[in-house]
């Protein structure tokens, strides 16, 4: 997904001599170093500081460039979420703020670099647009779309490699939800790398004659309320996956809209209040229950819930 | 020493008069802020607003403005006064400060007022802000400058010397940084709280050229921005303002605890009289 970013921001930059890559210190782990090498003048370095990495590209924006400021999502907003509020969400200057290596996937770096909040600390700010890409050819989209956008915008993507599920036909707008497959007993709605997976466990409950409707959610804000009310609706069960923590990320945002819209039993597969560690992404996916199994467990849960109102 | 006449130094001296007595009565009016901060730098805000700023009140957006970023945003009394003096908006609406409904918010909210480059209150931004705005005038060539204004405190802020870093980095001669040494801060002297010694050679340090000035004395700051304002200064420049908080009241002058203080009547009536009486005499 970061070649996703990467190519995506070569062509943005390509279509926008405005458009300014600051960073602290990762440019290489982030992929910009391709950016670097086209556009020279138009990387930043500031080295291993993310307060000046937000404040210094509220700044530049504020005199008209199109800035990119990315880091790690633990770092990036993870550090420097007040300077965020203050001089990006407050200011409503357009930063578009990188978080790479999101998710628990982060893996052997351990607990200290798994970003599972930042959806959280993004969301919550007003004026903040927050996407979540699910494979590389729609984090390239994203990263094209955001840099045509003149509003303050946060995008997250994994580390770890990840399936392509989407193709170059797929639709993308900031805002925007997709529905992947159609179904009609239970909506399961997913977000990042986890989308992958919403798909696999929607294959394995056909073959128990359950008819499971996969929604890929690439922005989390602003919601696209028009299609999680009508999976709300239509199947009246919902089970809700990511790579973040339960509390506060898309889980919480789609309980937020149904219980004052359309309220029908819903389960989050997520993070569960806990810090990782290091290993395999595969081995903490298994541990921290970021799996197929646990969101066929969810479904089946999610139905006895429903049967029972 | 500077080209300023005598006749026009006596000018500025009675707007920064003005500017402390509207400070004063602001302060009343909205039953809290910040009088000591705000009535030290009221001379530097003179300066910059009536002699070195290249600024239009009338056309506050103006893409080739002089930008002047206001770190320590809760001395923003003293900016008030002076946007309205030099044309920004009525002076009347300065005593709308902190009411609800006025552009005078309790600390400067981008889009409120005009003349307000930037948000700010949480301390220790406002000089990566400006490092920003600095990189981009440097690099597109512009003629304009930034001019940041900074407390002392904002020294224990971490963000601030990322900021320090990043200026002389990218050489940014464009960029003029004031601090209020004040020697005040919310807690006690900024010395006892948590001590800067000299703010001097730490920024010297980081490669800054550095000018410390007595902000009451108009020659030594119109000298110290024409000095800071040459462009053959390799990288930023700092001028460290030496101000006595709460400069032209007798009872506020060094004194910590109206750093942040609400003034009753007596206790403006008793300031204003000072003022008057001061400039009278002055």
């Amino acid at each position: 997904m970061r070649d996703g970013f990467a190519e995506g921001l070569v062509q943005a930059g390509e279509e926008d001599e405005n458009l300014i890559v600051v960073c602290a210190d990762l440019v290489k782990s982030i992929k910009i170093d391709k950016f670097a090498e086209i556009f020279p003048d138009r990387v930043i370095d500031l080295g291993v500081a993310e307060q000046n990495l937000v404040t210094v590209s509220s700044g530049i924006a504020s005199c008209g460039k199109n800035v990119f400021a990315a880091s790690y999502a633990i770092f990036s907003p993870g550090r420097n979420w007040e300077q965020i509020r203050t001089t990006i969400c407050i200011n409503n200057q357009p930063v578009k703020i990188v978080g790479s290596h999101a998710g628990i996937t982060t893996g052997p770096d351990g607990a200290t670099h798994q970003a599972l909040e930042d959806i959280a600390l993004m969301r919550v700010l007003p004026n903040m647009i927050v996407l979540s890409p699910c494979d590389y050819l729609e984090t390239k989209k994203a990263t094209i779309a955001m840099a045509k956008l003149n509003k303050p915008c946060y995008i997250r993507f994994p580390r770890s490699e990840v399936p392509i599920i989407t193709t170059l036909d797929s639709p993308f707008e900031i805002g925007k939800a997709q529905v992947l497959k159609e179904g009609n007993d239970v909506s399961i709605i997913a977000t990042g790398e986890m989308v992958h997976f919403a798909q696999l466990a929607a294959s394995e409950l056909e073959t128990s004659n359950i008819s499971a409707r996969v929604i890929n959610v690439s922005t989390i804000k602003p919601l696209d309320t028009k299609v999680i009310q009508q999976a709300a609706e239509d199947t009246g069960a919902i089970v809700t996956v990511e790579d973040h923590q339960i509390v506060g990320g898309l889980g919480s945002a789609i309980a937020e809209y149904l219980s004052e819209n359309f309220p029908v039993p819903i389960k989050m597969v997520g993070i569960k209040d806990k810090f990782g560690e290091s290993g395999a992404p595969e081995e903490l996916m298994q541990k921290y229950g970021l799996t197929k199994e646990e969101i066929i467990k969810a479904v089946t849960t999610v139905l006895r819930m429903s049967a029972k109102g | 020493m500077t080209n300023f006449s005598a006749q026009r130094i006596f000018e500025l001296k009675k707007i920064a008069n003005k500017i402390r007595q509207n400070i004063i009565s602001m302060i009343f009016e909205a039953g809290s802020g910040h009088p000591a901060g705000s009535l030290g730098m009221a001379d530097i805000f003179t300066a910059l607003y009536f002699e070195i700023l290249k600024h239009d009140p009338k056309n506050p957006d103006d893409p080739d403005r002089d930008r002047l970023i206001l770190s320590n945003g809760h001395i923003c009394p003293v900016q008030y006064a002076s946007l309205a003096h030099a044309g920004y908006f009525p002076v009347e609406d300065l005593q709308t400060l902190r009411k609800f409904g006025s552009g005078l918010q309790g600390h400067p909210h981008r889009g409120f007022l005009p003349g307000i480059e930037t948000t700010s209150g949480p301390l220790g931004c406002g000089l990566s802000e400006a490092c920003g705005m600095a990189w981009v005038g440097k690099n597109d060539n512009k003629d304009w400058k930034v001019y940041c204004l900074m407390s002392d405190a904002e020294g224990q802020e971490g963000n601030t010397w990322e900021a320090v870093m990043f200026a002389n980095k990218y050489k940014l001669n464009n960029l003029i940084a004031v601090i209020d040494r004040n020697n005040i801060q919310t807690d006690g002297t900024v010395e006892d709280v948590m001590p800067l010694n000299s703010l001097k050679k730490k920024y010297q340090a980081f490669g800054w050229a550095v000018a410390e000035i007595d902000g009451h004395n108009f020659e030594e700051i119109l000298g110290a921005f024409e000095e800071a304002k040459d462009l053959a200064v390799a990288g930023p420049s700092l001028i460290i303002a030496n101000t006595i908080p709460g400069k032209g009241v007798s009872f506020m002058e060094n004194k910590f605890e109206w750093h942040s203080h609400k003034i009753s009547k007596e206790e403006m009536e008793k300031a204003l009289t000072e003022l008057r009486e001061e400039i009278l005499h002055g």
